[in-house]
């Protein structure tokens, strides 16, 4: 084990969220496309200025869909993969293609969910713009702090299961993660703009939509990058360190 | 689980080597931080702040940005 570990695993990790994303970016343009389409459609009836097209809807939902949603998918694969490092042989006993998917469903948890579940997606036509300096705040804070939460929540469940054995010590700190993340809900302000007769069901689909996006990224990411991981670090301890046979894949 | 080591058998998989930190740290800093600039030019630029002038990236990025859930206009 050394520092080209390290590299291999990060160049895996972007490769595999560089896969990932092109999953997601199919399931951005079959799911949530209509119902952008749709929003931009009920602000165009609804706003009495219109807007100069700086970027042509066509170029939007396709080109510049792609382009979003693949440097998302590189990025976070590349941190995905950096948190792997850490986590890889500290957080239980977990297996290389285990600690991967793992890691990638605490990531979707606690990178997206619970930051949407106080901050849901927003259509086009949703959210005041004079507004967008104080909910982007509000929406990395809430990201952040869920992230910081949920490492903290890990080092304290690992002190914690000497003491109360795996599972107490689990429940435990999912427990206190879940209390805080409660009260950061509740203090923090509530962003409600939509606009009066904007169409409830469109709104809930375009949020659904949003959430399939992640879940397939996510997913997709888990499944890639623990394969390629597994590959990776498979054969390197079969005699080094543990000295036992490696048991047969499943 | 102090000291309870089971022989390994078809169920219960190696754990794999940890990775020292310090082997993890440069990568980490200094890729952590390239990663976060992407992420921030895909989530909030030309939004809430600007490094670029216009509206060019933020227009661009528009729908992913809708459909990944951030704050957009």
């Amino acid at each position: 084990m050394n520092s080209a570990t390290v590299r291999n695993l990060l160049v895996r990790g972007m490769l595999a969220g560089l896969a990932a994303g092109v999953l997601a970016l199919v399931a951005a343009y079959l799911l949530g496309e209509s119902s952008v389409d749709k929003a931009i459609a009920f602000e165009d009836a609804h706003s009495h200025e219109h807007e100069m097209e700086v970027v042509s809807r066509s170029l939007q939902s396709t080109a510049g869909l792609a382009t979003g949603v693949l440097v998302y998918g590189v990025a976070f694969g590349g941190i995905a993969a950096l948190a792997y490092c850490f986590a890889l042989g500290r957080v239980g006993r977990f297996g290389p293609r285990a600690t991967a998917l793992l890691l990638s469903g605490c990531a979707l948890l606690t990178v997206y969910v619970v930051p949407f579940l106080k901050y849901p997606a927003n259509p086009p036509s949703v959210g005041d713009p004079d507004t967008i300096g104080k909910r982007t705040t509000l929406y990395f804070l809430m990201m952040l702090l869920s992230v910081l939460l949920a490492v903290a929540a890990t080092i304290v469940g690992k002190r914690l299961a000497p003491s109360l054995g795996t599972w107490w010590a689990t429940v435990v700190a999912v427990a206190a993660f879940a209390v805080v993340i409660g009260l950061a809900y509740a203090f923090l302000p509530a962003v409600d703009e939509v606009p009066k007769d904007f169409p409830a069901a469109l709104l809930w689909r375009f949020r659904l939509s949003a959430l399939a996006v992640q879940a397939v990224l996510w997913g997709g990411f888990g499944l890639l990058f623990g394969e390629l991981a597994e590959r990776l670090l498979k054969p390197a301890p079969a005699g080094a360190e543990t000295g036992h046979a490696v048991p047969a894949a499943r | 689980m102090a000291q309870t080591v089971a022989p390994p058998t078809a169920t219960t998989p190696a754990v794999p080597a940890k990775l020292p930190l310090r082997e993890i740290a440069p990568w980490a800093v200094f890729f952590g931080i390239l990663m976060l600039v992407l992420l921030y030019f895909v989530g909030a630029e030309q939004g809430a702040t600007s490094v670029f002038n216009g509206t060019d990236v933020h227009e661009w990025v528009h729908d992913a940005r809708h459909l990944l859930g951030f704050p957009c206009h």
